[in-house]
């Protein structure tokens, strides 16, 4: 009997169910893909260190999905408020004929029980088939060989989503007895005849409001914007709440504002059911001041985690080619109680041929060259009367190491090895590179006419810094290194020594054993020096491409998985909020759609309100959020800016199309639930 | 002239074994000009009888004829056209959306039928002072007595010049007091603007305005009752008198 009962019930509103239905699909099916991509990797070929990297990747989404079982939950609970809301008279008719609470609430639980298996089973068949789409991306981020790839199905995976799902429906069910123990069957009864009364903001104190949001907006986006340098973290936050604060004012105000502006237009306001129709929307905004700013910055949220993840993945790949020119890097840092304690101690190569080894063997070809350093040719030196100015600004910088200097020669054959240019300039000049933008930006402030170093004064060859590097990195971090004539240095200045080198063959096999015989070669060194009991203190540190490669495509790749999981639920969770508070306010409006029908509005007309009133309701979120993000990219864009983010044109646009499939979704199936709501003959 | 023309209409409700006639051959006409009650006890068919002629609801058999148009025969587009410009409705909860002000209630009537903001406001103005609610034009619903939302109500229907205005139980919701205002309005509409009205009531005192009473019973015309030169006193206890005759329960109805 309560099967039947339930049963009947959801399919009498299904309508209602579309939203609800929709939103634990793609919840459920979201849930799965992000949770099997550690056993949808299973048939695909990895190294060892990229098989590691996958196993970290899982284990983070794992994290999230606490995470994100969080705010699903707490979404179903939304919606199921909704869906009994909308039920009250039944539930007062029930009452009414003497059912208790206990058997109502028993009710609910079958039809949410029923809805929630179909929905899991849909949402698991889809997730299954898209987690199949979801391997080819992962084999295309971790650039993985998919050939031996077969149709997967992840156990674990589907464990998980039934457990998470099982608790989130444990917790709804206790909301709902909650709730239905709490209700007086006069309210229920007596639920639809509840009259709205229209609380009219004062106009001016809107425009007053709207423009104070305005200004305090500006200030934020210039801090963030423009202003970055001075920013520091308190600021940001500052930032951030001033940026949160603004919203809500704007949600607050723009409705009265608007209204007004529309009021004054007379030709478009008394236009066929304008009036109506703008009324309605300031009344839904009016209403939901706090969601809809809630909701604007979530988005806000979503556009800029996707779009930066999306570019920070791309960038990252699209520097290798440029800032891994070579195969290896070795760099031998000698540390003693003295920097200037002769060259013999300082040169790598020695330090291999001293043990017995010929660390130039694995190498078809190499430059091998000393970074020097004259520690009275500091930063604070460099930087002369700005140095305080900039302190106060970075106080946390290293203001009195000496700084780096590289023989011209050097450089060109290290230039020639890498395939770049070679550079030229006279003998009383330097020039200064460096590729990191915000540091750039100081040496530039400073830039003095002359240095001197080692007793020599040099002036720089041009007026700013040069792009350029000397180590094999993933990202722009050279944070500046001088250049300077053969003759200025002396050879008791080393600081450090650099060997750079290619591995003979072509193909990535021959490459990868050549890196194998390489660090072979260290491993026997240090054990060498440990038998040998010399008490040097010294540092090798390797640089392999084979090793930033595969490090910076997989941190690539799990920026942009862990990206894609939380836009995408948040993105779904704005969706689902959205359309419900909608169509909520859709089934108060029945009546008001039925007085339109009598006085004689056509359906037509009727439907192109609703369009209009779920549009803007949908758009305008977004479109503040828009504004919001076109700000907090360029912020990013600015903190990113080491990993590079100048590819970030095609990641809005990828982000945009996601919002716009599903975020698009939802308006399409609220537009058409609202519309099969207000049709709905009393 | 015969404004509204009713031929031998009928309506059926349910299905073939639990048929229910709520109208049952009913015609009369209605004059240009004309103030007419329709009087019945619930459940007689009256206000099916409205619906029908409002369109709202569609007949099973007959016709009905306004201005010579068969409106049994219209269709979508039309049916929306022809409760714009021909009909004005009052109904019993008044019907105007709250979210409105009651000037923007008034004007919604005629912005649909796509006429120029500028002559909406005069409009709007003359009949809120002929309905004497000028004061409460920037006003919402909810800021409104019950006699003040039907008179908006009753101006929203009149505003466009309606060929006919359809009241459904008009005073149904009103004290005694706002009642009389309102009928006393009905009256000026139809003798100074001869408006032509057709009302639905069972309230008998609320019949005695009109200028002639039809009464139904069982979906059929029971009776029909012209005024004449009585004053509206004599007139409402002519309408007791067949009142008393249909059946005692239409004074306790609803």
């Amino acid at each position: 009997m309560l099967i039947r009962l339930s049963m009947r019930n959801i399919r009498k509103s299904l309508r209602d169910y579309a939203v609800y239905f929709f939103t634990l699909i793609i919840g459920v099916s979201i849930f799965y893909i992000f949770n099997a991509i550690g056993d949808q990797t299973v048939y695909m070929e990895f190294s060892d260190s990229k098989r590691e990297l996958v196993k970290l990747l899982t284990t983070t989404l794992s994290g999230i999905s606490v995470f994100v079982t969080c705010v699903l939950g707490l979404l179903i609970v939304y919606a199921n408020r909704f869906l009994i809301k909308r039920r009250k008279k039944e539930f007062a008719v029930y009452l009414t004929l003497g059912m208790g609470k206990k058997q109502i609430s028993a009710i609910i639980l079958v039809e949410t029980l029923i809805v929630g298996v179909g929905s899991l089973i849909a949402g698991l068949a889809l997730g299954i088939g898209l987690s199949q789409l979801m391997s080819a991306l992962v084999a295309n981020l971790f650039e993985a060989d998919m050939t031996a790839y077969k149709f997967t199905v992840s156990p674990d995976a589907i464990i998980k989503t039934v457990i998470c799902l099982a608790i989130m429906y444990l917790v709804v069910m206790l909301f709902n007895s909650i709730v239905i123990s709490h209700v007086k069957l006069i309210d229920l009864i007596q639920a639809d005849k509840k009259s709205e009364k229209i609380k009219l903001k004062n106009p001016i104190l809107c425009v007053i409001i709207f423009i104070i949001a305005c200004l305090i907006l500006a200030v934020a986006y210039y801090q963030v914007g423009w202003n970055y340098n001075a920013l520091t973290s308190s600021r940001v936050i500052a930032c951030i709440i001033a940026g949160v604060i603004a919203t809500i004012l704007i949600f607050w105000s723009i409705s009265g504002l608007l209204l007004r502006i529309f009021m004054s237009a007379k030709g478009v306001y008394f236009k066929n059911i304008n009036s109506f129709t703008f009324r309605q929307i300031s009344s839904k905004i009016n209403t939901m001041v706090v969601s809809m700013s809630i909701i604007c910055l979530m988005l806000f949220v979503i556009i800029c985690t996707l779009s930066a993840s999306f570019s920070v993945r791309n960038s990252l790949n699209a520097n290798l080619t440029e800032l891994c020119p070579a195969d290896c890097q070795l760099t031998y840092t000698k540390y003693t109680d003295d920097l200037y304690s002769g060259t013999e101690s300082g040169n790598i190569v020695k330090l291999y041929a001293k043990y017995g080894y010929d660390i130039t063997e694995p190498f078809s070809e190499y430059v091998h060259f000393p970074v020097y350093s004259d520690n009275k040719f500091t930063f604070a030196d460099f930087l002369g009367d700005e140095l305080e100015e900039i302190r106060t600004q970075f106080p946390y910088l290293n203001y009195d190491s000496g700084l780096e200097l590289v023989k011209l020669s050097d450089y060109n054959s290290l230039m020639t090895l890498y395939g770049k240019e070679q550079i030229s300039m006279n003998d009383d000049e330097y020039i200064l590179l460096c590729d990191y933008k915000s540091i750039k930006a100081i040496w530039e402030q400073a830039m003095p006419t002359e240095i001197k170093i080692f007793g020599h004064t040099l002036s720089s060859r041009y007026d700013e810094c040069q792009d350029g590097f000397l180590e094999l990195s993933s990202q722009h971090i050279n944070t500046g290194i001088f250049i300077v004539p053969d003759n200025t240095v002396q050879e008791n200045g080393i600081k450090r020594d650099y060997l750079v080198g290619n591995y003979p063959g072509a193909s990535q096999a021959e490459k990868a054993s050549a890196e194998k015989a390489m660090l072979k070669m260290q491993e026997n060194l240090l054990d060498s020096f440990d038998k040998s009991g010399d008490e040097d203190t010294f540092m090798i540190s390797t640089n392999t491409k084979i090793d930033i490669y595969e490090s910076t495509i997989s941190l690539g790749a799990i920026i942009t998985f862990i990206g894609l999981y939380i836009g995408l639920v948040f993105l779904i969770t704005c969706g689902a909020v959205l359309a419900l508070k909608e169509l909520s306010e859709s089934v108060d409006s029945i009546g008001r759609y039925e007085i339109l029908r009598k006085i004689g509005v056509e359906e037509k007309q009727i439907s192109k309100s609703l369009l209009i009133q779920t549009g803007v309701f949908f758009l305008l979120p977004l479109l503040v959020a828009s504004v919001h993000s076109i700000f907090g990219m360029k912020f990013a864009v600015h903190t990113l800016e080491s990993i590079g983010t100048d590819k970030y044109f095609g990641s809005v646009i990828l982000t945009g199309a996601i919002i716009i499939l599903i975020y698009g979704g939802y308006f399409l199936v609220t537009y058409f639930s609202s519309k099969g709501i207000i049709n709905k003959k009393r | 002239m015969e404004l509204l023309k009713i031929q031998h209409i009928e309506k059926y409700y349910g299905s073939k074994s639990t048929l229910i006639k709520a109208i049952d051959d009913i015609f009369f006409s209605v004059n240009e000009g004309e103030f007419v009650a329709i009087m019945g006890a619930s459940g007689s068919g009256k206000t099916t009888l409205l619906n029908c002629i409002s369109t709202i609801d569609r007949v099973s058999a007959g016709h009905i004829y306004l201005e010579n148009t068969d409106i049994t025969t219209l269709k979508g587009k039309e049916l929306g056209a022809f409760r714009r410009e021909k009909l004005g409705f009052i109904f019993q909860d008044f019907n105007i959306l709250d979210t409105l002000t009651a000037y923007e209630n008034i004007a919604l009537a005629l912005s649909i039928q796509k006429i120029p903001p500028k002559t909406i406001d005069e409009k709007v103005k003359t009949v809120a002072q002929q309905l004497g609610i000028s004061h409460v034009l920037e006003k919402y619903p909810y800021q409104m007595s019950g006699g003040e939302k039907q008179r908006v109500a009753c101006a929203r229907a009149i505003v466009t010049d309606p060929k006919l205005i359809l009241a459904d139980e008009p005073t149904g919701a009103l004290d005694s007091k706002s009642s009389k205002m309102l009928l006393e309005r009905f009256q000026y509409l139809n003798e100074m603007l001869k408006a032509t009205i057709l009302m639905v009531t069972h309230d008998s005192f609320t019949a005695s305005y009109a200028s002639k009473v039809i009464f139904i019973k069982d979906g059929k015309v029971f009776h029909e009752m012209n005024r004449g030169s009585d004053s509206r006193k004599i007139f409402f206890d002519k309408i007791i008198d067949v009142v008393t005759l249909l059946g005692g329960d239409i004074n306790d109805a609803d």
